[in-house]
């Protein structure tokens, strides 16, 4: 795992939308153990305890889950992942539509402008 | 949890000059603590001062409870401004002088870390350049077991690989349960791993705060906090 920050935004927030998704993605799979805070932290170069704070938020989150013993691992709930895939998936768009929308597309030649450009994959 | 370290209303003045002003800082364990100011703030001051190189005007200073003296300096690890190592010395020289010093030196980890940077420990340090020199230097700060680690200024003058190198290396070493202060000026280059911040301005402490909490607060980063709040 290998996370490029923006220093203007709490670094706690940056790992939960960055592990959010690697979940979503299917990089991490459902039920797989996740490394210890501390491998997490040094892998991605940051403090363990922001680390943490990510954690407890995910955990927050339904989207990682701890056993008492054998540490954290990710959520078995598909739907669950779906959903928070979905709300991703709306937010990206809702950017794309709201750029577009800067330099003069309306919704629908937003829509027709992705077809075009993506119509022959 | 017991204060790892404690400055109770602490001054210090040069003859007239007054360069701490009524000092008030808790550090609590299992922290990495930014000391954030300009040039000639006092920030090596105050460093000096909580490793008992300097005596206060006024004012107290605890390490776990206890005024800082032969005990705290055992377990708080300093890596100073400037080297106080003979360069006439190899780095296995260095090594021996370590463990002899110091009993929560660890030289089988200093040995591992200066491996890893493909090092010649028959080499004198004046051979070096002065990138190498400061990683061997952090390496034998980093090798201690202490409670409290205190770097003056690590990043100064070295390029940025190696400053990335140096982060690693305090965020690899530093002990579960210990603290680090990290005093610098080239902020945007640590602030990731900041756990909080202390800013201090012509002697005095102006903010102590949670990063984090700092930057949703700010919506920007420590580094232009700093800049707009200390501009020339």
């Amino acid at each position: 795992m290998m996370f490029e920050f923006d220093n203007n935004i709490p670094i706690y927030l940056q790992l939960v939308e960055q592990l959010k998704i690697y979940i979503i993605s299917g990089k991490i799979n459902p039920g797989e153990r996740l490394p210890s805070v501390r491998d997490l932290a040094l892998q991605t170069k940051v403090n363990p305890n922001t680390m943490q704070k990510a954690l407890v938020e995910l955990e927050e989150l339904k989207l990682v889950y701890t056993e008492r013993t054998n540490g954290r691992f990710v959520t078995n709930d598909q739907k669950l992942i779906e959903k928070y895939k979905k709300e991703y998936a709306d937010e990206l768009s809702k950017k794309y539509f709201a750029s577009m929308e800067s330099i003069g597309f309306n919704i629908n030649e937003s829509i027709k402008y992705l077809k075009s450009i993506g119509g022959d994959k | 949890m017991m204060k790892l370290l404690e400055c109770i209303n602490i001054n210090k003045s040069f003859g007239n000059k007054k360069v701490l002003k009524d000092i008030n800082l808790i550090i609590p364990r299992g922290k990495i603590i930014g000391l954030l100011g300009k040039n000639g703030t006092g920030k090596s001051t105050l460093i000096k001062l909580i490793n008992d190189l300097l005596t206060p005007t006024s004012g107290k200073i605890l390490v776990n409870g206890k005024e800082v003296g032969v005990e705290s300096k055992k377990i708080i690890s300093y890596l100073p401004e400037r080297t106080y190592l003979d360069k006439s010395m190899t780095v296995d020289q260095v090594i021996e002088y370590f463990e002899d010093f110091y009993d929560n030196f660890d030289s089988k980890k200093a040995r591992k870390l200066l491996r890893d940077l493909d090092l010649d420990t028959t080499q004198k340090l004046s051979k070096m350049s002065k990138g190498m020199q400061e990683k061997v230097q952090l390496v034998l700060v980093m090798s201690r077991k202490a409670d409290l680690y205190i770097l003056d200024e690590p990043l100064g003058g070295v390029d940025p690989a190696t400053r990335d190198y140096i982060l690693d290396t305090i965020l690899t070493n530093f002990n579960e349960g210990a603290s680090v202060i990290i005093s610098t000026h080239l902020i945007s280059d640590v602030e990731r791993i900041l756990d909080e911040v202390i800013f201090i301005d012509k002697g005095k402490i102006i903010l102590q705060s949670d990063s984090d909490e700092l930057r949703r607060k700010e919506n920007s980063s420590i580094d232009e906090i700093f800049r707009r709040m200390f501009k020339c």
